[in-house]
């Protein structure tokens, strides 16, 4: 039997989550045994060469780009898995839906202390992803299977929530790994 | 502070003997006099009242015809119900707004007018309706509302916008109101002939127990809905140990679509005077209050003129029907927009000068209601049953009606019929009898109103109007066929999120958590995980609220929900993919490609 | 076995002091009944409702509601925890709450309930309002994207600290804290000293420039829950056996 294929992306989040499932140290030896990466930046692969078992989600979704990625790993995966406070609630980038999105873009690229724009010109390259109006966690964008939080969630966290996956059985965290920072 | 508003809040604290539980009427009449309670007439309330600060902001922010910002003089306020915004609301308000060049909520740089919406104002038999200052302004159309204004800019004076009188008391000169009763039947109970006299002679010739007992012979359970006796409510207050009692009458009907109790108080408030007197007497209250809603401030003057000549009579103050220490007053107490305050502890606090937010219980105010007294809060209509009660003896009120509701029900009836109007019916009616005559033709759904106010489809229509069945306190409002029941049960949440007082979460946060589903699934966005959550909120609402407001004002979504099933099924759907079908990406992207296109927006 | 009156709470006997509410009589008790607005020394105030039980079959919140000798209570049931969930997703989705960002984290009521029922993440939609904050004191922050309308503030500034600094304004989705002076607190009477900020159950009022004084790892709901010891998952999942 192959073994499962697992995906994962960061969408608006810092790569934290990422960092955090490199950290389960040598058990990363053991996954590797139990499972193959897709689409991952862990492993640079850009696109999806075959349907995976389970697709983890890092980030929310803020801008047009992070929804077609996040579809597709809809599309793709058996189950979709958030991780971390960013997917499951938005996180620091929701920080900025209380802040009308104008205001948001002129202070970072125009009216910012340190920002240098003679031009005052906000980057408009078309190539550049849309932002949406507000930063939406990811269940808002398409249905997740399983949300966890943490900021970033232990590698204990998705150690145990991952290998329950892969046993097929629900993930039912223990109230120490239950965290929301 | 200026001399004149310190002046004005000496004199208001003074009029109320500088009594912090009058607050209520000193925030009225400091509004009435400057267009607002400033934060400077707030520090002078607090000076001279006692009260604190934080109380008396409070109090203003509280209550929609209260406000710290200042209002113009002239404040129109353009009735949003469901009924009013089937019949016309958007095209009168837009009038109103075009014509005097402010949006909703604005006021004209001159001062002079201030544009609002409201709640149900209690005229859904006129609707489109308004009120201007107190002046309710009915059956409103655009070119109403640019006549309305131009002729206000003449004289501002909403009173001289009355030309054609309305029928009976409407057109009593302390009233002068172009407001119509539309009575359209009546019964032998509540509007036949009353000998308030003999019935207030009748009960001062019996031991206050011997009233109770009448009473509770006639079954008379309470007309707001919920219909617990009265008989034995007002035992456990008679019961209840306390140097003072107070029977409060509940004036303050704001269920959208109800208006029978300005009609009881327009033809017939010596019936609801008299079996305020009745009740009192029964309870051993010597103090009764008779709690006005706002928008019927209109016929305050008119009811005032009633309990005058009340107390020249002898059937109000001292040894009332010349009997001994029957000692009996009372005092009209103004409201100030709020719907909630129709919750008897919540207008218990309103009385007192304090927010609308209702208590916990127990205590009941039975036990400890207004100032910590026991205290009865009856029904307008309940307290007009007491004195035919005692005028025609408790047998001819059960023997009518229902076995387990005893008397007849006044039913406003709104919406798409032929007769709009005041209906008395008896208890054990069907909803169909109640449509025919009312011409109700092709009724798709009917909202009944009321603490277990629902809404129902034809399925229904053979069901009866009684406690056991459909229990109401008598707004019904009649949608016809090309009406979308969804669309409807959506106005009922926006009126419900915006009515809930905020105390507790399950009510402050589940109506807006329907009232956005609904959207959803009217966008056509919805999924059926929708409509699952909608029952969960739903019951967590009814286990977890404080009072009945949240207790069940998520019931138009959960009968819409049963009577239209199919409706909802035809506009929700599973998303193949597992995207969420609320998720639109281009609308959620329209302000990036304004910017990035340097658009307008 | 004690004489006295007694009622019965999810199956136990335990002991009433007349006058009592239920909560109060569960804490003596040694029952932990979760609750966020209820907080001993302060007056009983019945508006977050976690705290419902059903007495006798009604539904009715454990903190307002009297102990009566013979009642019959359920408080830890499927049932009643649902509705409980789904309240503190409510308080979740009502206001901004940040926990990485905020320094009550580890030490807030909300967020430790979060935990102990379990929440991953809440399945109501987000609503981000708009919010202010007022930071004008020197030394008290009022962040009203945290607050849930407790009132423990409200109660403990005019009982304990016999000040009245706080109250609320508004109704419905709109009722927010408001303080005394009006606008701002720094125009208030508000001292870093009152017991007011210590009844905070969440960040929303917090004393400026401590910051994230504890270590992760040693905050009050860290290891564990808020009430007490956990109930045991129901299926415990065990690394050890999968890997």
């Amino acid at each position: 039997m192959s073994k499962p294929r697992i995906a994962t992306t960061s969408l608006c989040g810092c790569f934290g989550c990422h960092m955090s499932l490199l950290d389960i140290d040598e058990r990363i030896l053991t996954l590797a045994q139990l499972v193959e990466f897709d689409k991952s930046p862990i492993n640079d692969h850009k696109d999806f060469t075959a349907r995976c078992a389970v697709g983890l989600i890092e980030g929310g979704c803020a801008n047009a780009e992070n929804v077609h990625v996040l579809r597709r790993f809809r599309e793709q995966c058996d189950i979709l898995v958030s991780v971390g406070d960013c997917a499951t609630m938005g996180g620091i980038p929701a920080l900025r839906n209380m802040i009308p999105l104008e205001e948001c873009l002129r202070e970072a690229y125009v009216d910012g202390p340190s920002v240098f724009n003679p031009e005052g010109r906000i980057p408009d390259d078309p190539e550049i992803p849309l932002l949406l109006d507000k930063v939406y966690p990811a269940q808002e964008v398409v249905r997740i299977d399983y949300h966890i939080p943490g900021c970033p969630p232990s590698a204990d966290t998705l150690w145990k929530t991952l290998t329950a996956l892969l046993g097929g059985t629900s993930a039912e965290l223990p109230y120490e790994l239950i965290k929301y920072d | 502070m200026s001399t004149s508003l310190e002046n004005a809040v000496v004199e208001v604290c003074a009029s109320v003997g500088n009594d912090p539980s009058r607050l209520m009427d000193v925030a009225r009449d400091i509004q009435a006099r400057f267009g607002c309670v400033s934060a400077e007439a707030i520090d002078g309330i607090h000076k001279h009242l006692g009260v604190s600060r934080p109380t008396v902001r409070s109090l203003v922010s509280f209550y929609s015809f209260l406000s710290e910002e200042p209002k113009g003089r002239i404040v129109i306020r353009v009735c949003d119900d469901p009924v009013d915004r089937l019949f016309g609301y958007e095209r009168v308000q837009k009038a109103f707004s075009d014509e005097l060049g402010i949006p909703i909520g604005g006021t004209t740089p001159d001062g002079a007018f201030t544009l609002e919406r409201t709640a149900c104002i209690g005229m859904s038999d006129h609707a489109p309706a308004a009120l201007v200052n107190e002046t309710p302004v009915t059956d409103l159309s655009t070119d109403k509302a640019r006549e309305i204004v131009a002729e206000l800019r003449a004289h501002m004076s909403p009173e001289r916008l009355v030309k054609k009188l309305g029928d009976g008391n409407n057109a009593h000169p302390l009233v002068r109101s172009m407001v119509k009763n539309h009575i359209r039947k009546a019964g032998p109970i509540v509007l036949v002939e009353h000998r308030h006299r003999e019935a207030t002679r009748k009960a001062a010739a019996m031991s206050p127990n011997e009233v109770i007992r009448a009473v509770k012979a006639a079954r008379l359970r309470g007309r707001g809905g919920a219909g617990f006796p009265t008989g034995i409510k007002w035992e456990m207050a008679r019961a209840a140990p306390g140097p003072r009692k107070f029977l409060v009458c509940n004036a303050d009907e704001g269920e959208p679509g109800t208006f029978k109790d300005r009609v009881l108080l327009t033809e017939f408030p010596d019936r609801v005077f008299a079996g305020m007197t009745i009740a009192g007497y029964a309870i051993g209250a010597k103090e009764g209050i008779l709690y006005l809603r706002a928008e019927y401030a209109y016929l305050r003057q008119f009811l005032e003129d009633v309990l005058a000549r009340r107390r020249a009579e002898g059937f109000l103050g001292k040894s009332i029907a010349a009997r001994h220490s029957f000692d009996f007053d009372i005092r009209i107490q103004m409201g100030a927009g709020a719907y909630v305050c129709g919750e008897e502890s919540a207008l218990l606090n309103s009385c007192e000068g304090l927010r609308g937010d209702p208590r916990n219980r127990p205590p009941f105010p039975a036990q400890k209601g207004y100032l910590g007294f026991p205290t009865i809060v009856n029904n307008v209509e309940t307290l007009a049953c007491v004195t035919r009660i005692l005028d025609a003896g408790p047998a001819t009120f059960s023997e009518y009606g229902s076995k387990q509701s005893a008397g007849s029900k006044l039913l406003s009836i709104s919406g798409d019929v032929g007769m709009v109007g005041v209906y008395e019916v008896p208890f054990g009616v069907t909803l169909r009898e109640v449509l025919e005559l009312a011409d109700g033709r092709e009724t798709q759904a009917v909202q009944i109103g009321g603490p277990s106010g629902r809404m129902v489809g034809p399925a229904d229509f053979d069901r009866t109007i009684c406690y056991d069945d459909l229990a109401t306190g008598g707004a019904m409002v009649v949608f016809g066929p090309d009406r979308n029941p969804i669309e409807i049960a959506r106005m009922y949440m926006e009126f419900f999120e915006d009515e809930s007082c905020g105390f507790c979460t399950p009510c402050r946060v589940g109506n807006g958590l329907l009232r956005r589903g609904l959207d959803k699934v009217l966008a056509g966005r919805g999924e059926p995980s929708d409509l699952a959550q909608f029952e969960e909120v739903a019951r967590t609402m009814k286990a977890t609220s404080r009072c009945g407001l949240g207790q069940t004002s998520f019931n138009p979504v959960l009968s819409t929900l049963t009577s239209f099933r199919p409706l909802f099924d035809s506009l929700v759907k599973e998303d193949p993919k597992k995207f969420r079908r609320s998720f639109d990406l281009e609308a959620s992207t329209q302000e990036a490609a304004r910017i990035r296109t340097g658009g307008a927006r | 076995m004690s004489e006295g009156p007694r009622f019965t709470l999810d199956g136990r006997e335990i002991p009433l002091v007349p006058g009592q509410t239920v909560i109060e009589a569960a804490d003596a008790a040694g029952i932990y009944i979760p609750r966020l607005c209820h907080k001993p020394g302060l007056e009983p105030f019945g508006s977050c409702r976690v705290c419902t039980v059903k007495a006798n079959g009604r539904s009715v919140a454990a903190c307002t509601y009297p102990a009566s000798p013979g009642m019959i209570v359920e408080s830890d049931t499927e049932e009643v925890n649902a509705h409980r969930k789904l309240l503190l997703e409510m308080l979740f989705v009502e206001g901004n709450h940040f926990c990485m960002s905020c320094e009550k984290s580890g030490n807030c009521e909300l967020q430790a309930l979060g935990y102990r029922f379990a929440i991953s993440a809440p399945q109501l939609e987000f609503q981000f309002p708009v919010r202010d904050v007022d930071a004008s004191h020197p030394d008290i922050l009022i962040d009203h994207n945290r607050c849930i309308l407790c009132a423990r503030c409200v109660r403990a500034s005019r009982d304990l600290d016999k000040k009245e600094v706080f109250g609320f304004v508004g109704r419905g989705p709109h009722k927010r804290i408001a303080v005394s002076s009006g606008t701002r607190l720094r125009d208030t009477d508000a001292d870093v000293t009152d017991q007011a900020i210590d009844a905070c159950p969440v960040g929303a009022l917090l004393r400026k420039r401590v910051g994230f004084a504890v270590p992760v790892g040693r905050r009050l709901y860290d290891k564990v829950p808020i009430g007490g010891v956990p109930p045991a998952p129901e299926v415990p999942v065990s690394e050890e056996k999968r890997a």
